[in-house]
């Protein structure tokens, strides 16, 4: 299977001062990080506040460089950034972020907003941009009349699409959307999450997807990587992974969601206590002091992402060992 | 039998400078003793203003109209003397964001004692003693160390852990949580939640509990009231009001929401957005998104209509909903 993105052993560490006396400390945001999307599909980055999701987006935006491992894009390294060659990569691979309206221009119409893109890489007459700016205000389903409007007169579900409109008017080939759905009402969301869908069975873009919200991954998703504590811990396609989840964590994130009908004999799972500070990741499993089922080998030894039967990855000792041992967690 | 808190044509009209906005068009609602009631609805729909309307905490530019009556005493129109007695003693609020709810420059520790004085006149060891015994309450670990800790050193569900024991310090007979969890990540938003339920039925408190997540709301209530563009539109058991929705709103909302199993459909998103306050159309505010609209709805705002006992809703078209509805949209 040919693809797109290609992340290997990404990680990246941060330099801190922690505590009374700002003792050197070194916070692992990523951690070892490796991933792949094809062209045209959506892989999602799921997981709590802290977990790195954000940090990786920006790793394979080359928004920061990373500590250690690569990032491959269209077959190539990703070239070192602000080069021209780096800026030349970045027209392929755009951002949509939470919040349209900081990420908009409040003092540009919609379509200057949309065009822009163009005008800055000087691609085509005045005229075409604009010809091009409104067949993806359409194709976004904005209607012509909005193209005069300034941002702060739309609607919150209207500036998304402004938003995205905008990513894709390069014909990129990978769009990074950090949370592109969460401040958006739940009637709302649906539209955009439709749109999600239809632009990418139409221009062809692959989707880099970053969410806490793990059903509207399901939704958009055909590859879902959980993260915790700068890990990949779980991933697989999204129907086996919530309907059967492998990882404890991963079990204790899907029964925690809170739903209108509830399957019938799906336990919920509390967890105890906060995820803990990645200044000070725990030894061995991350995972094992909030850990429902941890054994002793969970404190001492970092369980490495493997193969399920089923082809999913997961990193837990317990889903690799013996089978009995996870019935009766 | 009486309600504890009973709520009828409450209105809200804000003074712009220019004209008055009505953002509430009279919202009948009541709450009984250890009862959890959901609020849903979208932004702007008047959720939370509902209840800062109950408390009087709109400030100046707010006309507020109809009554609220809390055990038989009335609110709206009541001098601040009253007001003040039943402001976090008898009615206590938390709010999505506890850390700019929190003070960032006293300790925790002082914070609650403040409520404690405040409400029961609690100083000295009897409010320290109180203050650990709230702490642990709600499930803070090693209680004693934290009462010096300033907000920012607790963690977000640790802050929401504070507000709520807050709120409890007045032993209030309705706590009206308004977004408690929106803010926290989802295994701390099952923690708090559990506690909220756990305080509830131990302290036979009542809630009223304000969502955009109709999952929240599902789990947590026994009764669900449904708003949009200022009125309730739809309300019902909780188990009624998700298994067989009347109104098309609460079955849109049903629709636009993503499933977690069962096989992955299309989204049946509502079309358009919600009308802003100042240009709503004329009759059923929900009739230019309704699937089901015809011309009698845009004569006049439909009237609540008893469908069955404890399920009303208001408008002129109710209908089941059932798979037939899902298939229809997804078509």
């Amino acid at each position: 299977m040919s693809t797109l993105l290609s992340a290997r052993d990404l990680a990246r560490h941060y330099a801190v001062r922690a505590g009374l006396f700002g003792r050197r400390a070194n916070l692992r945001a990523v951690d070892g990080v490796s991933f792949d999307v094809p062209p045209a599909r959506t892989l999602a980055l799921v997981g709590e506040s802290g977990c790195g999701k954000t940090t990786t987006a920006k790793l394979v935006l080359g928004l920061i460089p990373p500590t250690a491992g690569t990032v491959t894009f269209e077959g190539k390294a990703l070239p070192a950034p602000n080069t021209a060659a780096w800026r030349e990569a970045r027209q392929r691979m755009q951002m949509v972020y939470q919040d349209p309206l900081g990420a908009l221009d409040r003092r540009l119409s919609v379509l200057r907003q949309v065009a822009e893109p163009l005008d800055i890489h000087q691609i085509g007459t005045k005229a075409e941009r604009r010809e091009r700016a409104l067949a993806l205000l359409d194709a976004v389903g904005l209607q012509p009349h909005l193209a005069g409007r300034y941002p702060h007169e739309l609607s919150g579900g209207q500036r998304q699409r402004v938003v995205l409109a905008r990513a894709l008017i390069l014909e990129p080939a990978l769009i990074v959307a950090d949370e592109p759905v969460s401040a958006l009402d739940v009637s709302i969301q649906a539209q955009v999450l439709n749109l999600f869908e239809d632009l990418q069975a139409r221009f062809g873009v692959a989707f880099l997807f970053i969410s806490h919200d793990l059903k509207v991954v399901r939704q958009v998703a055909h590859q879902v990587a959980v993260m915790y504590l700068g890990r990949i811990v779980e991933q697989g396609a999204p129907e086996a992974l919530f309907r059967e989840p492998a990882h404890p964590y991963t079990r204790a994130l899907v029964s925690a969601i809170p739903v209108v009908r509830r399957r019938a004999g799906r336990e919920r799972i509390v967890l105890e206590g906060d995820p803990p500070n990645p200044i000070a990741v725990p030894s061995g499993c991350a995972f094992h002091p909030r850990c429902p089922v941890a054994v002793a080998a969970c404190r001492s030894e970092t369980p490495a992402l493997k193969t399920l039967p089923d082809g999913r990855l997961v990193a837990c000792h317990l889903a690799h060992g013996d089978a009995a041992m996870r019935k009766a967690a | 039998m009486g309600a504890l808190v009973a709520l009828s044509g409450l209105t809200v009209d804000f003074d712009t400078g220019k004209r008055m906005v009505r953002a509430l068009h009279g919202v009948d609602l009541s709450v009984a003793r250890g009862e959890a009631v959901g609020l849903v609805g979208e932004s702007g729909s008047g959720k939370s203003v509902t209840w800062l309307a109950v408390l009087g905490l709109l400030g100046g530019r707010a006309r507020i109209g109809g009554s609220v009556l809390l055990d038989g005493t009335e609110l709206v129109g009541a001098p601040v003397r009253v007001l003040e007695a039943v402001r976090g003693k008898r009615i206590a609020m938390i709010f999505q964001d506890p850390a700019s709810s929190l003070n960032p420059v006293h300790r925790i520790g002082r914070q609650i004692g403040e409520a404690l004085a405040l409400h029961r006149g609690l100083t000295g060891a009897a409010a320290r003693a109180e203050t650990l015994r709230l702490l642990d309450r709600v499930g803070i670990p090693a209680a004693a160390r934290r009462l010096d800790d300033y907000p920012h050193q607790l963690s977000g569900g640790q802050n929401q852990r504070v507000m709520i024991a807050m709120a409890l310090a007045g032993e209030p007979d309705l706590l009206i949580a308004d977004e408690p969890t929106t803010a926290l990540d989802a295994t701390i938003q099952a923690q708090i939640l559990a506690l909220l339920g756990e305080l509830r039925r131990d302290g036979n408190m009542a809630m009223v509990l304000i969502s955009h997540d109709l999952g929240v709301v599902a789990e947590n209530c026994d009764r669900v009231a449904v708003m949009y563009a200022g009125r309730i539109v739809e309300e019902a058991s909780a188990e009624r009001l998700f298994g067989a929705p009347q109104h098309p709103y609460t079955q849109g909302l049903l629709d636009a929401l993503p499933d977690l199993d069962g096989p992955r459909r299309r989204l049946a998103a509502i079309p358009g957005t919600v009308p802003e306050p100042t240009r709503l159309p004329p009759g059923c505010a929900f009739a230019p998104r309704c699937p089901r609209a015809e011309a009698a709805c845009a004569a006049a705002v439909p009237a609540f209509r008893m469908l069955t006992p404890g399920h009303r809703a208001a408008c002129l078209k109710p209908a089941p909903y059932g798979a037939t509805v899902r298939e229809r949209a997804v078509a």
